[in-house]
């Protein structure tokens, strides 16, 4: 039961404090899951940041349902993943309810300016880690590269790269345990 | 009616909605704009715009805020509901088959092969927030704080263990004073 709290805080943490959406969370995921808590060990962790993110659905919330499977089973996914929305549910309720004029606020405004480009650097810094994580090379840097060019420049849906990503890293796959299997016998 | 109606429209988007974040916006505004029309256009982008200066993962904000607009307290908790409900059917199977298969090679070596990619996704996220929007201040006449801003915490995040909650209030008063 104690872990199962735990599991709601960490995520309620994070969900409450983060700004700037799921990617720019896994800074904050890493550190609470893999360095505090020592839930995950840390290549697993950029393994499943892979498996998350070539599922549906919301990142953050996938990334809380996995810790919490991993850790407690149904009853931590559904602990992690309840608190990682119930902070969102909350604070936007409280705005439409109360009609809070926070878009427009002046202050706020000027926060925000400070905010943005902290946000660009919270989602750099992951990115880079799985640069490393994923060892890329000379030659795997083209994948990596088409990706952001397909993306970026040529508006391609991310969701056609992630289905050829999924049907090519499965058929490299299989290609390469045969080699393996041809260069044994 | 209407909250049967929500809950099949954030159906769809967690069943259907890959690539996190930014790829399911295309797909919340086809739903909620052009296929049921409970927003317009513009109401849509202002609504974005709030779900991504409130804290949390912003599809489950947006969720949330639609909800309401549409069926009130009730319907935003629907919607939620219905957006997260196909990802943890789907991640409990992949889930349960991955943790028994994780030494198998076809598992192992599709899982680092897919990595790169993964990289590149990350990266086109923090490209495409590099926009005018976040760095209005930066060139030969500006002032460029927001640069200074984005590498300080850059470097804070990459080097040391401050947490970032920290970095995100640091640069929240940075823009409070200097803006």
């Amino acid at each position: 039961m104690k872990i199962v709290f735990q599991l709601f805080l960490t995520f309620f943490n994070i969900g409450a404090f983060t700004l700037g959406g799921g990617y720019a969370m896994l800074e904050m995921i890493e550190r609470a899951v893999v360095e505090k808590r020592h839930w995950i060990e840390k290549d697993e962790f950029w393994d499943m940041i892979t498996i998350v993110q070539m599922l549906p659905g919301v990142f953050a919330v996938n990334t809380a349902l996995y810790t919490g499977y991993k850790i407690k089973g149904i009853r931590g996914a559904i602990a992690a993943c309840l608190g990682a929305i119930i902070p969102s549910i909350v604070i936007i309720l409280l705005i439409a309810v109360f009609f809070l004029d926070y878009k427009t606020n002046p202050v706020i405004e000027s926060i925000f300016r400070g905010i943005r480009p902290c946000v660009v650097a919270l989602i750099l810094s992951p990115s880079v880690k799985m640069f490393i994580n994923a060892k890329v090379n000379w030659k795997t840097a083209i994948f990596p590269i088409a990706t952001v060019c397909l993306i970026y420049f040529f508006h391609v849906s991310p969701v056609y790269i992630i289905i050829a990503t999924i049907a090519g890293s499965i058929g490299f796959a299989f290609y390469s345990q045969n080699r393996l299997k041809k260069s044994k016998s | 009616m209407i909250y049967l109606q929500l809950f099949w429209a954030y159906l769809k988007i967690g069943i259907f909605g890959f690539g996190g974040g930014y790829a399911m916006l295309s797909m919340i505004q086809f739903e909620i704009v052009d296929h049921y029309g409970w927003m317009t256009v513009e109401e849509f982008a202002d609504m974005v715009a709030l779900s991504q200066m409130t804290p949390g993962p912003v599809s489950i904000n947006i969720a949330t805020y639609i909800g309401y607009t549409v069926g009130g307290i009730f319907g935003s908790l629907v919607a939620t509901a219905a957006i997260v409900l196909p990802s943890l059917l789907m991640l409990y199977l992949v889930l349960k088959f991955l943790f028994k298969h994780k030494e198998n090679y076809i598992v192992k070596t599709t899982l680092a092969s897919m990595k790169p990619v993964i990289a590149g996704l990350i990266f086109v996220a923090a490209l495409m927030m590099m926009n005018p929007v976040s760095f209005a201040d930066a060139g030969l006449h500006g002032n460029n704080i927001s640069v200074i801003i984005c590498a300080v915490t850059f470097a804070c995040m990459f080097w040391t263990k401050i947490n970032p909650i920290l970095l995100i209030i640091a640069s929240g008063l940075v823009g409070y004073l200097v803006y």
